[in-house]
């Protein structure tokens, strides 16, 4: 059923009128020669807003934390060639991740393609590996139909990142416009109810279980499934992980929480992992920075149901017993009534005490009367300064990990992070994203001297828009993760790690017409914080002079198991 | 182990790239692909020969269901199926070695469909062993060319891979 009729547009008016008639409300491009006829279908509407970034790469990223932030699908709009390669980093970045985008590249005009003709690459095999689907539109007949098809894929089944490339000259002709209320593609039918017999099984595994553990990812957030599986994880009185694409999916100041696993997970949650005899996995994926070296977590005996809208990532790195395809609030709602029509009251106190005498080692202590500043002290304060309401985004490394440790996220889609592809420069851009996502919200981004300066740039657009973004620098002069690995397992030779000639962060802000400050001392961390985020309507650079032999505990080598962890031998 | 599978696909630009690079991106080999449109335009049908374990070939079917333009996938090694592969050969066939060459023709059932002073080029189908053999059992002096498609596979009796 086509709803608009008999209404002439240019191929540039119809990508616009289709963004409009998705519900798009902001777009991150940047203009270029192949992409002129749409920024000039921009100019003479007002409902979609285009925001200017500095670099392509800030596009998808601030697209990318626009979608995370906000369950809707981020968009961004840029040119051909380098307009598109620059911005490939940010659209495997969010194929990583499983966030749903919508890129719009220009190309050169049909006739041109494959003439090796100005600003022109082969944009849509360039992306293919790094898109869930992407098209080249050659026919503006086909253009409308093809936009909407690229918002229901990266939208259903697992979501995901979809590119249209646009020729100029498809930009510039006329067509009749006729947006379509839905599509159907027969190759691609995506799974929502799981299987009842399968989720029967899964809730006499775990009715039996006398260790059961949950263990959720992103796939819950992705799927807004948070509140479901609080109730169901309060319900059953299971204890509950979270990966770090699932922070938030459960309450973390839940008694029932035992804090992030993995590779820089806590204790608790790596031991309850290897020691539970029935594993509930949700919308995660057993990779390895979550389950190390997947022989080592074969050695224990347990029974695993994993639930999963995409059934490639079932059975992948780990056999599981009980695999369920389907949508992950539709299997919880399935799993609780089970659970719920089950009267018997399951004895857990055993396996709980086990679990508090692993909570015990305290694993995350850090040295708190350091004269030098500690990072995790940075991040305890933003999270008391905040009210641990924020929206945190953050970049790669040693910061993102203490984020992650140290702010207890309650609410999903607060953390915004590059989970997969770990992409430095991921976090001011996407920074941008979120605030234009929640207009009004705090928003602050977690970073350090290293991450920052790969999108600095974006700077820019913050003054622009008037971001008053919150920039955490836990600045050691160290590409700190780097330096962790070079001290743990390269004999402390520090290979081009240390970050020489940093600029002055205070100046650097103050360049852009933004405030920096630096702070050096313990005692004024909280002070700076409190007053930069009072600055309502100031984006604020705190740059954060930290120690900079400070290493994130615990840690798996690469390649060990899971229990085998390294912990703090300090204090 | 070797596994046939075939697949349904749009036939539409790039999905064999799709495929192919799937198979590359994810370390997966591939020994043979062929592909050509179905019946139904719309559609073609691919055979890759692979090899890989059990859990290797359950992946690579579901990363392959998980390509947008992929309808169908069918595993044809797990049940009974038909093979075939096409070679044309090139071999030299002078006065002395006429003969003998169109009897090992005869004997491995090809034709002969092209022929030159010096040369018999031979049509040869059937499973890749038997072409194989073929190969073996001629003089390796008198192959000049060789090119195969690579095997086609199709399930026996009522097993069909249809949309």
């Amino acid at each position: 059923m086509d709803r608009i009729k008999g209404l002439e547009l240019t191929g540039a008016e119809i990508v616009v009128r289709c963004l409009q008639e998705e519900g798009v409300d902001t777009v991150f491009g940047y203009p270029g020669g192949a992409v002129l006829h749409i920024y000039d279908a921009l100019f003479k509407q007002d409902k979609v807003r285009h925001v200017l970034v500095r670099h392509e790469q800030g596009a998808a990223h601030a697209a990318d934390g626009y979608s995370r932030s906000s369950h809707k699908v981020g968009v961004c709009l840029v040119t051909s060639g380098p307009g598109v390669t620059n911005a490939v980093t940010g659209i495997a970045t969010a194929y990583m991740d499983s966030i749903p985008m919508v890129i719009i590249s220009g190309q050169v005009p049909t006739h041109a393609i494959g003439q090796d003709a100005f600003q022109e690459c082969d944009t849509v095999g360039i992306t293919r590996p790094c898109v869930k689907h992407n098209f080249l539109v050659k026919d503006v007949k086909e253009l409308a139909t093809t936009i909407k098809k690229a918002f229901y894929l990266a939208t259903t089944g697992r979501p995901g990142p979809v590119l249209v490339d646009i020729p100029k000259d498809i930009t510039a002709l006329p067509c009749e416009f006729a947006y379509p209320e839905s599509v159907s593609m027969r190759s691609y039918n995506p799974v929502r109810k799981g299987h009842a017999g399968q989720i029967k099984k899964a809730a006499l595994l775990l009715a039996e279980a006398k260790r059961p553990m949950v263990y959720t990812g992103g796939g819950v957030i992705l799927s807004n499934a948070a509140p479901r599986l609080t109730e169901f994880v309060r319900h059953t009185g299971f204890p509950c992980t979270n990966t770090l694409m699932g922070l938030g999916g459960y309450p973390a100041t839940d008694k029932q929480f035992l804090g992030m696993l993995g590779m820089h997970g806590t204790y608790e949650a790596n031991m309850a992992m290897q020691h539970c005899d029935v594993l509930l996995a949700i919308g995660a994926r057993f990779d390895d920075r979550v389950i190390g070296n997947p022989a080592h977590f074969a050695q224990n005996p347990r029974k695993i149901i994993h639930i999963d809208i995409d059934p490639s990532s079932i059975s992948k790195r780990v056999k599981v017993d009980v695999p369920i395809v389907g949508n992950v609030p539709e299997v919880l709602d399935e799993l609780l009534k089970l659970a719920r029509a089950d009267a018997k009251t399951q004895d857990l106190k055993a396996w709980w005490k086990q679990i508090d005498e692993w909570r015990g080692k305290d694993c995350l202590r850090y040295d708190r009367h350091s004269k030098i500043i500690k990072p995790q002290f940075v991040i305890e304060k933003l999270y008391e300064v905040t009210g641990g309401d924020a929206f945190i985004t953050s970049d790669v490394g040693q910061h993102q990990m203490w984020a992650a440790q140290f702010y207890k996220f309650d609410q999903p889609r607060r953390w915004i992070n590059s989970g997969g592809l770990g992409t430095m420069g991921f976090g001011l851009p996407a920074a941008m994203g979120v605030r234009m996502a929640n207009p009004g919200a705090t928003v602050a981004c977690v970073t350090g001297e290293s991450s920052i300066q790969m999108c600095l740039q974006e700077l820019s657009t913050c003054k622009q828009y008037r971001l008053p973004i919150k920039i955490v620098n836990l600045n050691n002069r160290y590409m700190g993760m780097v330096r962790q690995w070079q001290q743990f397992f390269h004999g402390n030779r520090y290979s081009e790690s240390y970050m020489d000639a940093l600029p002055d962060f205070v100046k650097l802000a103050e360049g852009y017409g933004h405030r920096g400050v630096q702070i050096d001392k313990p005692a004024d961390v909280e002070p700076a914080l409190r007053e930069a985020f009072g600055r309502k309507d100031e984006l604020v650079f705190m740059d954060f002079l930290t120690d900079q032999t400070e290493n994130v505990y615990p840690m798996i080598p690469g390649g060990k198991g899971i229990t085998e962890m390294i912990l703090s031998e300090e204090l | 182990m070797r596994h046939i599978i075939s697949i349904l696909v749009e036939n539409e630009a790039g999905a064999l790239s799709r495929i192919s690079n799937m198979f590359s991106a994810r370390g997966y080999n591939i020994e043979s692909l062929t592909v050509a449109p179905t019946e139904d335009a719309s559609m073609s049908r691919m055979t890759v020969v692979t090899a890989g374990s059990e859990d290797v070939i359950e992946q690579i079917t579901k990363q392959l269901n998980k390509l947008v333009e992929v309808v169908k996938v069918v595993d044809l090694s797990e049940a009974e199926h038909i093979e075939r592969e096409l070679m044309l050969i090139k071999v030299r066939a002078g006065a002395r070695e006429r003969d003998d060459m169109k009897r090992m023709a005869d004997i491995f059932r090809g034709r002969i469909i092209d022929v030159s002073d010096n040369t018999y080029t031979i049509e040869l189908t059937g499973d890749g062993r038997k072409l194989d053999a073929f190969i073996q059992a001629l003089d390796q002096g008198a192959i000049v060319e060789t090119v195969r498609t690579g095997a086609s596979g199709i399930g026996r009796g009522n097993r069909v891979l249809r949309a």
